[in-house]
């Protein structure tokens, strides 16, 4: 699970007839190793099918020009009229950028309500996430208690079974506790997960057992050994959970839609979903508040592009 | 997908440096902090999944009254359930849409080799792009294809009108509006598997290829003999992840249909079919044999896996 963030590539990543230091500061820059010292002979032979290489930049440059195209449509209408975004011949530049549509998303919809809403829930449940999945998954890998592989088993049943398969149950819980429309009801199930222990247990599990009987012999108890030893070695699992966390909080449509009914108590990912089945369809403002929705996320990708990709990857589920 | 590895094995790791502190052991069996690390979270899911869907099974027993209150119903629901046709409607739609999804595996297949060339730059510029459809929030994207597929102003349209073809209303027209979302769908996880296929295609060794290579393999031979057979657990594995994900269309489903569409009974997934029974109709009962029906196929699919990753295991 936690893997090494640098992966070794396939020797003879060097492109012929470019000094040597310059390639690996830039393979660096990727967080690639470059293999120095390749025999020329195969990096010759590796490097020379740079026609192929030509092929391969204009299909995937291709590619991601389509998968990007649906974000850069989104960001010309956003600056444009109503008008622009409903002609029949696409405007691909609006005749003004109309940032005021911008503006517009805070006054005009309960956005901000909508933002408050989603950052609470999503930073609640990362936190409580990492806390219990944290705790529970150290216990399960760690420690000794009757019923432990019972209990693991149970917890991780949940795993392969469909949130349908819960969901009223939980509506009926939430409702019965009086917290529909209200962060606490948003938030409740998700505090806990399955998936989160599983990941903690899993790393927790694959750590050397030296370390923990070296420190119980200088004393420690139970609880160092946890917070001292064994925490800060779990840190880049807990990283890969708080980016589960944070993905799923903020994107999550079903169960927001379930507890909350006022757009004013969602949080963007339901209060976006309800807006356009509104008539009065203003496109340029729900493209500007959309994108302002996906910002965050996408940001936070951005910045942590490998971790996200590799935890997303090696943990197979969103 | 590791299976949750078996206690006794755990046990034997654990024996072995009991033997130099034997009798120090028991008094460390922990005492209550099991109960203080482990506890909060076991009652948390206790609560709030494991006896959840005990309850919805027996949901799927009862029938819910006028007047609030349920009674015991035994299997009508089920009974009714399964001479639905929106039943039937909706798993065959779901199924368009796993399959159009799947689509993106062979192409996912192909951009990975591409972007595995040794030496490629941009490579990971490439993976940003690819991926952040998958990272985007669904509804969010879901109002730009909503637009790109407008019948009237729709870019869609205005590119078939190019080379004169009339496309429908795509969004609003039964049929093609299950194959719209499909498309989204394709789209929005084709960076997901392209990143898992990379991943795995890494795992070979180079070596394998230098040797075929050597021995005046084809390219061709190359991909049959080699990246094949050593790519099909990672191809099986996106296979049943995909299809799992795909069964639980219901986010890009709803945004870009929105809920006041008239294709919508023809065009709704298992788990939209759930969402209107169960909140919008509040047919508890009906809803949870859904649910329930739902829980089987991807039992089934679960269970098909391990049967056969078993195999791939013993069998080498």
């Amino acid at each position: 699970m936690a893997e090494p963030t640098t992966r070794q590539t396939r020797p003879g990543v060097l492109p012929v007839g470019e000094p040597l230091t310059a390639v690996r500061t830039r393979a660096a820059v990727r967080g690639e190793r470059a293999t120095p010292g390749v025999p020329a002979a195969r990096r010759r032979r590796r490097g020379g099918r740079h026609g192929s290489h030509v092929l391969a930049h204009v299909v995937l440059a291709t590619g991601g020009f389509v998968m990007a195209f649906p974000f850069l449509w989104q960001l010309v209408m956003s600056l444009s009229t109503n008008a622009e975004v409903q002609s029949v011949t696409p405007t691909f530049w609006p005749a003004e950028l109309r940032w005021e549509n911008y503006a517009a998303v805070f006054d005009r919809l309960p956005f901000l309500d909508q933002l408050r809403t989603s950052v609470s829930i999503t930073a609640i449940r990362t936190i409580a996430q990492i806390l219990f999945c944290t705790l529970a998954g150290y216990a399960f890998a760690r420690m000794r208690f009757r019923g432990r592989s019972l209990l693991l088993g149970l917890v991780l049943s949940i795993l392969m079974v469909p949130s349908q398969a819960y969901l009223l149950s939980q509506y009926q819980i939430v409702q019965g506790l009086g917290l529909l429309n209200t962060v606490g009801g948003l938030v409740l199930p998700g505090l806990f997960s399955a998936f989160g222990t599983f990941l903690m247990r899993t790393a927790f599990a694959a750590m050397p057992e030296e370390l923990e009987e070296a420190a119980r012999l200088d004393g420690a108890d139970q609880w160092q050994v946890f917070w001292k030893i064994m925490l800060p070695l779990a840190r880049p699992t807990i990283s890969v959970l708080a980016i589960t966390s944070v993905l799923w909080s903020w994107n999550e449509l079903l169960w927001p839609l379930v507890v909350s009914s006022y757009s004013e108590r969602m949080p963007l990912s339901a209060g976006l979903a309800t807006l356009i089945s509104d008539r009065t369809t203003d496109y340029p403002v729900v493209m500007a508040a959309s994108l302002l929705a996906m910002a965050p996320v996408l940001l936070l990708f951005v910045v942590l592009q490998r971790r996200v990709i590799d935890g997303l990857a090696s943990s197979g589920l969103k | 997908m590791a299976s949750p590895t078996s206690a006794p094995g755990r046990w034997r790791a654990a024996g072995a440096p009991a033997d130099e502190g034997g009798r120090r052991r028991p008094l460390r069996r922990d005492g209550a902090w099991p109960l203080l690390f482990a506890g909060p979270l076991v009652t948390g899911i206790a609560v709030f999944y494991l006896w959840p869907v005990v309850q919805t099974a027996w949901f799927s027993l009862t029938t819910s009254e006028v007047f609030g209150g349920s009674t015991f119903s035994g299997l009508d629901n089920y009974r009714e359930l399964f001479a639905d046709p929106l039943l039937y409607r909706s798993l065959a739609n779901t199924l368009v849409y796993t399959g159009v999804v799947l689509l993106g595996i062979p192409i996912a297949l192909y951009l990975a080799s591409l972007l595995n060339l040794p030496g490629l730059r941009f490579a990971s510029f490439y993976r940003v792009l690819y991926f952040l459809p998958y990272v985007a929030m669904p509804t969010a994207v879901a109002m730009v294809w909503r637009v790109i597929y407008n019948g009237d102003f729709g870019l869609v349209n205005h590119v078939l009108g190019l080379v004169g073809i009339e496309g429908p209303y795509w969004i609003s027209t039964p049929g093609a509006a299950i194959l719209a979302v499909s498309v989204v769908g394709l789209w929005s996880s084709l960076g997901f598997s392209m990143i898992v296929v990379a991943a795995g295609l890494k795992n070979i060794p180079p070596e394998y290829y230098e040797a075929a290579e050597l021995d005046g393999a084809s390219r061709f031979r190359q991909f049959r003999s080699i990246t094949v057979p050593l790519l099909a657990p990672t191809i099986f594995f996106l296979l049943v992840v995909t299809v799992i994900a795909s069964f639980q269309l219901f986010d890009l489903l709803y945004a870009i249909l929105g809920n006041a569409n008239p294709a919508l009974s023809q065009s709704m997934s298992l788990v939209y079919f759930f969402y209107q029974e169960g909140f919008v109709s509040n047919d508890k009962g009906y809803a949870a044999a859904i649910a329930m029906v739902i829980f089987a196929i991807i039992g089934l699919t679960t269970a098909l896996q391990f049967r056969l990753q078993r195999r791939w295991a013993q069998g080498g």
